[in-house]
């Protein structure tokens, strides 16, 4: 029965309405009886849902807000004051109904996210035959199928296949990328065109996208400083103005007084305000791949001035790509790169292998070379000889060692490539310096838009730290706008430099990757991960994870931390400003229950809709960048 | 004694009072040590002693006090 009434609340709350509109009418054509006798009516209705759950609260000896609404209920029924006990249950409960709508929305982002988890995966057997099972059963090492449409099961590596992939469920990038043997997938992503067979590596809840759901959900739950106070003001302010009430009808015999201030005994704009722009706010950061971990980390956020980025891999790609290639004589520049990439074959070294790569992008065929000896010398180069022709390609030592004159032009070239922030290798081909290859590990696309609005944001300094050498820090300081530049620098070095700049009073975010700068980002105010499609470290160490390893993200989660705060101290603003303007209200005899009531009931969805603006939050970098997406994406069609 | 977990969906819930009533019913409960009502996600999370006090004992508390439970999962 009792369940019944609750699962039916809906229809009661909307048949007191149509009963209370019933009355009104019968009130304008002046039959008082009637219209006294269907405001009970509706009032019984109305306030059967909320005794129960007031009895249900006292027979487990825990008090509620249902109970001091049942008791301003009966009171104002006990002084026939019919339209004011009707109106007062029905904006009680109608309201109810309104905070669930709106709260779910406020809460979507992170369902969206729930949502997009997998059901099911198919299980490839020893046999070939295919089995659909439950993810619960899926165990690590089982062999799975991925279909176009389909949803990637579990974290993997690929070992058959190759498909685009849009893993916006972890990333918050919706742009699909290409995956194919030995790459890791991740539980939730979508496989848009291709097939993939996968071996499960981690499942259940060891999946990147189960672990980020369960810390979006205790971000969530982690409360501000704000938070805190506002809990504990409410925590003495209902049993405050519950006894105030006791007392005024004791001292004044004023029923209707004394039950007015049981309906504005609950301050519910101030209790749900602030926590609904966190929920808000760290749900917006989720779906667009930046986790924000907590309502305290929010606060502290957007109070950063100064700005400490590791340079490789934060700033800068982490991944040297060739530049430049530069020749000094008559032969072909693919027949000279061919020949040294054939060469840099044999190297472990990862400037070597960048240009194996850039060979292999270019679609090179290598195996047309042949390679008949070779030399790898750590710390300088390779000697070999490709095609019968001798290859020497290094630094200058190695150019010295092996008395291959570097010629004055080449010389300076070099140099100006290196103050561009390049490494420059020196080839020489029968003992003749012929070319110059430059390699950089690039600057991220999005980073120059993303410091620019970062600093059009509110941030005061931007320090870069890096163990590279001073040359190609300067490059990309200077390149990127940023105030000062520490070169050379080991990691415990980096901790110190933050710790100096939080003692000149500075409040510093410090963004590294997770592993190396893992102290730095420690020791920061606010430590930022680049989470590499979510390395476990990263996500436990730092407040803040940037999934996509974007600047922008980086440039939004401030900005959203800004928009958070500030939404959260209109909320408390709005809720403080109710509860004066509803207590002076009472005093001033102003107030009665059902104006009361609405007043309470209107704040608190002024609040939760104000605090909806933070789903849709986006900086204007994040506008730009969505806009440059599309036109890629656009230029690929035609 | 041996240890469990058990998580409990709830309806989504809008009062945050709701959360100081669940949580005190269920610290009160005999077997109980803790009891964690998530607000946003409306989750409860618990840690009891099996040998005390049963996941589904729990689930039948909470549907007490009013919160219809739309699913469980015991660890």
């Amino acid at each position: 029965m009792i369940e019944r009434i609750h699962r039916y609340k809906n229809h009661l709350t909307l048949l007191s309405g149509f009963i209370i509109a019933a009355a009104f009418i019968a009130k304008v054509f002046k039959i008082a009886e009637w219209s006294n006798g269907l405001l009970v009516v509706a009032t019984i209705i109305a306030v059967i849902p909320i005794a129960i759950k007031a009895w249900q609260a006292i027979r487990m000896r825990v008090f509620s807000i249902e109970l001091l609404v049942t008791m301003a209920v009966i009171g104002a029924v006990f002084i026939h004051e019919y339209t004011e006990s009707a109106v007062v249950t029905f904006l009680f409960l109608f309201g109810d109904y309104l905070e669930v709508r709106t709260l779910q929305k406020t809460r979507s982002s992170l369902k969206e996210l729930v949502d997009m988890a997998p059901q099911e995966a198919t299980l490839l057997r020893e046999d070939g035959t295919r089995q659909t099972i439950s993810i619960d059963d899926v165990q690590k090492g089982h062999r799975l199928v991925v279909l176009p449409g389909g949803k990637i099961p579990v974290d993997g590596v690929i070992v058959q296949g190759h498909a685009s992939i849009n893993e916006a469920a972890i990333t918050g990038e919706s742009l699909p990328i290409n995956k194919a043997n030995n790459d890791h997938v991740y539980s939730g992503s979508i496989l848009d065109t291709g097939y993939l067979e996968i071996i499960a590596e981690k499942v259940g809840d060891d999946t990147t996208f189960a672990k980020i759901i369960e810390l979006v959900e205790e971000a969530q739950e982690s409360k501000s400083k704000a938070e805190r106070f506002l809990d504990r003001f409410s925590s003495y302010y209902t049993p405050t103005i519950a006894l105030l009430s006791v007392l005024v009808y004791i001292m004044t015999r004023d029923l209707h007084l004394a039950i007015t201030f049981l309906v504005i005994a609950c301050p519910g704009a101030l209790v749900i305000g602030a926590p609904v722009s966190n929920v808000a706010g760290i749900g917006n950061g989720a779906k667009n791949g930046v986790l924000i971990k907590g309502g305290d980390i929010m606060e502290n956020f957007a109070k950063v001035d100064t700005l400490v980025f590791d340079k490789t891999g934060t700033l800068t790609k982490g991944k040297p790509e060739v530049t430049d290639l530069h020749t000094f004589t008559f032969m072909p520049a693919d027949k000279i790169f061919g020949l040294v990439a054939k060469a840099e074959s044999i190297s472990e070294h990862h400037l070597g292998q960048t240009i194996v790569k850039e060979a292999e992008r270019k679609r090179m065929d290598l195996n047309s070379y042949t390679i008949s000896e070779g030399e790898a010398i750590k710390g300088h180069g390779i000697t070999a000889t490709v095609d019968g022709y001798s290859i020497v390609a290094g630094n200058r030592k190695l150019m010295d060692a092996e008395r291959i004159e570097i010629h004055s032009d080449a010389a300076e070239y070099a140099v100006d490539r290196e103050k561009a922030g390049n490494t420059a290798i020196f080839i020489a081909i029968d003992d003749q310096l012929v070319a110059i290859i430059s390699v950089a590990d690039q600057i991220r696309d999005d980073t120059k838009v993303a410091l620019e609005d970062m600093r059009a944001n509110g941030i005061k300094r931007m320090v870069m730290l890096t163990g590279d050498n001073r040359h190609t820090a300067e490059a990309v300081a200077n390149q990127l706008g940023i105030d000062e530049f520490h070169a050379e620098l080991l990691p415990n070095e980096k901790v110190e430099y933050v710790k100096k700049l939080k003692e000149q009073g500075a409040i510093v975010a410090m963004a590294g990757d997770g592993i190396n700068d893992a102290p730095a980002i420690a020791t920061a105010d606010i430590g930022i991960a680049m989470g590499e499609g979510g390395t476990d470290v990263s996500m436990e160490t730092a407040d803040v994870v940037l999934m996509a390893d974007k600047l922008s993200q980086y440039a939004h989660a401030y900005s959203l931390s800004k928009a958070t705060i500030r939404n959260m101290h209109q909320n408390i603003t709005i809720a403080l400003a109710v509860v004066v303007i509803l207590i002076l209200g009472v005093l001033a005899g102003q107030l009665h229950l059902a104006s009361g009531m609405f007043i309470h009931e209107g704040s608190v969805l002024v609040v939760i809709l104000n605090a909806m603006r933070l789903i849709g939050f986006k900086t204007k970098a994040s506008q730009k960048h969505k806009k440059q997406h599309h036109k890629v994406r656009e230029s690929y069609v035609s | 004694m041996s240890k469990a977990k058990a998580t409990f969906q709830l309806e989504p819930l809008t009062c945050p009072s709701c959360i100081k009533k669940i949580e005190t019913t269920l610290n009160k409960t005999e077997g109980v040590e803790s009891a964690k009502v998530m607000f946003n996600s409306s989750k409860v999370k618990t840690e009891f002693d099996e040998c005390q006090v049963k996941a589904s004992q729990l689930e039948e508390t909470i549907k007490k006090l009013g919160y219809p439970v739309l699913s469980s999962k015991v660890l």
